[in-house]
């Protein structure tokens, strides 16, 4: 018996998300005593063995055409293959874009129950239930799993990452199995950019900017908290900011550590895009912002005025 | 060409989330129903283009629904398609309503499946990979463009750290997001040609029982808005780097 982690790789590196799912795996792993088995799928620069640390066993290592790295439906039979060999009992994936792709797939072949955007533990005093988000982050269910196998896509930076003692074996296989259907003609890398879900600080602006062209005031603030950027969806509308930055209902939905939102009134459905930041800060010039109110800390002002000052107090007590 | 597009009923952007007996049911009271913003605008629309570019296209819809789904599937035939097919059962969970929408698709030969990302009331993101899993289809996740030529379609999909160009031969299901299609609002004779347009009602299929939801749970309400005049920021950064503990 076993629980399989795959262990998402993007250009090469092993994400910070895989990092949080074998701590959810590991901590499953403690009160089960089933073996945590991590399946990594690809080229990986990263020291596979290091993940050891993180509360995984074992590793199989499954070699892959570096020129076709991204997860394909063929990954998602070899997946499904270890998970019988290895008599997996539970199957964890970040929902992440990977995770999206491969844990239905992955559950459909093993016709085991799936439950996505897990945000806690199982509780398993009764049969097998995780509580998840759902109505865009409004509320969270507890589902129960009822067949044998499941599979769990975990929302990134909801659940700690814990660091443990121990090493991991590494196996190194060959992929095999059909070929994928889907033939991959081309892949653009989008330039060092943190993705939005995964990132700890957020830093978000919206048509109280005025323009595209005073976001530099917002790069500056996010590039000292090593923030990514968003928008609301008027500005992605406008193009004034492009489309991958839009967060709310019908955009990305995020959930990092600290959300700022700069001259964002805070309508419904941004909202429910963010509402699962752990911590919010509104900075807005209109006392009656409805933002306010799912807001932990506010600033009733200037957004031109603030904001520097922000980078500016930020810079300061770097330096002390 | 056949295709198959996938529409579910969410309750509006805007409705207010609250539950019933005991929260194990959403309180539909006073909720305005929508067709789900990912299916409408990015699947539906996208779909009808290839039907305008090629109109031997048959473009059919189908939602797993009880019947008060029928004007929101007459909603998105108001935009388009030629007929609707709703499978009479509530959709109490991803894999039963893959299983139902699989089931039909395997049955009527569509070429091309499409949903959208995922749903505004449930976001699972799972249903459009398990009726691929079902059919035993190409799946193609979170696209942002699709091209047609004849029986091949070249698609832009949304992976970590970037996009990822692919081609495939029909058929395949593929899920849609922002960047595959305008959205766009029915007119009138839309409106009016969708009245009397075919909708079949087709009992579910007998599945097993994946998962079932016992609870639901609203998130604990926030304590209320701390607020710093705006020439204090300082003060902001210390509460948030000793305070909030997130800086």
């Amino acid at each position: 018996m076993s629980i399989l982690v795959y262990i998402d790789i993007a250009n090469g590196k092993i994400k910070k998300s895989t990092q949080e799912v074998i701590s959810y795996g590991a901590d499953l792993s403690a009160i089960t005593g089933e073996k945590l088995i991590g399946v990594a799928i690809g080229n990986c620069q990263d020291q596979l063995e290091e993940l050891g640390s993180f509360g995984l066993q074992e590793i199989v290592h499954i070699g892959k055409d570096s020129n076709r790295n991204a997860p394909a439906e063929t990954d998602a039979w070899a997946i499904a293959t270890l998970a019988i060999e290895k008599k997996s009992t539970t199957l964890l994936f970040s929902h992440s874009l990977s995770g999206k792709l491969l844990a239905p797939l992955t559950a459909s072949r093993l016709k085991a129950g799936l439950v996505s955007g897990v945000i806690s533990q199982p509780d398993l005093t009764d049969g097998f239930i995780v509580k998840r988000s759902v109505f865009s982050g409004k509320a969270f269910a507890k589902v129960a799993i009822k067949t044998p196998t499941r599979v769990l896509t975990i929302n990134p930076n909801s659940y700690p990452v814990k660091q443990r003692n121990g090493t991991a074996e590494v196996t190194n296989i060959a992929l095999e199995g059909p070929a994928s259907r889907v033939k991959s003609i081309s892949i653009e890398k989008t330039s060092g950019e943190l993705p939005l879900t995964e990132a700890g600080i957020v830093v978000s602006a919206g048509r109280g900017l005025k323009g595209p062209e005073n976001w530099g005031m917002v790069e500056q603030l996010a590039g000292e908290l090593h923030a990514a950027l968003a928008c609301s969806r008027p500005v992605a509308d406008a193009h004034w900011r492009p489309h991958h930055e839009h967060v709310g209902q019908t955009g990305v939905a995020i959930a990092p550590n600290l959300y700022i939102a700069i001259g964002i009134s805070g309508a419904i459905q941004h909202l429910a895009g963010v509402n699962r930041s752990k911590v919010i800060v509104v900075i807005n010039k209109d006392p009656e912002a409805p933002f306010f109110k799912a807001a932990d800390y506010g600033i009733v002002g200037d957004a031109f005025e603030v904001v520097p000052q922000f980078t500016a107090a930020l810079k300061k007590v770097k330096a002390s | 060409m056949k295709i198959l597009v996938c529409i579910s009923k969410t309750p509006d952007t805007t409705a207010k989330i609250a539950f019933t007996d005991n929260n194990t049911k959403f309180d539909t009271n006073g909720v305005q129903w929508i067709v789900n913003p990912w299916d409408e605008w990015f699947a539906l629309v996208r779909a009808i283009e290839l039907k305008e570019a090629d109109p031997s296209i048959t473009l059919h819809l189908i939602t797993v629904g009880e019947s008060d789904a029928d004007p929101i599937i007459r909603k998105a035939l108001a935009l388009g398609g030629d007929e609707a097919i709703r499978i009479n059962a509530s959709p109490a969970e991803s894999q039963f309503v893959a299983h139902q929408i699989a089931a039909i698709a395997k049955e009527g030969n569509y070429d091309l499946v499409l949903t959208g990302k995922e749903t505004i009331d449930h976001n699972g993101s799972t249903v459009g990979g398990l009726i691929a899993g079902e059919t035993e289809l190409p799946y193609i996740s979170l696209a942002t463009k699709l091209d047609r030529q004849g029986n091949t379609l070249t698609i832009t999909r949304e992976i970590e750290g970037g996009q990822e160009v692919c081609e495939v031969e029909i058929p395949v299901v593929v899920s849609a997001q922002k960047g595959m299609a305008e959205a766009r609002i029915p007119n009138m004779r839309g409106i009016m040609a969708a009245r009397t347009k075919p909708l079949k009602v087709v009992e579910p299929i007998a599945t097993n029982e994946y998962t079932q939801v016992i609870q639901f749970e609203l998130p604990a309400p926030k304590s209320g808005v701390k607020l710093i005049a705006p020439d204090q920021v300082e003060e902001l950064v210390r509460l948030l780097h000793e305070e909030a503990k997130v800086i």
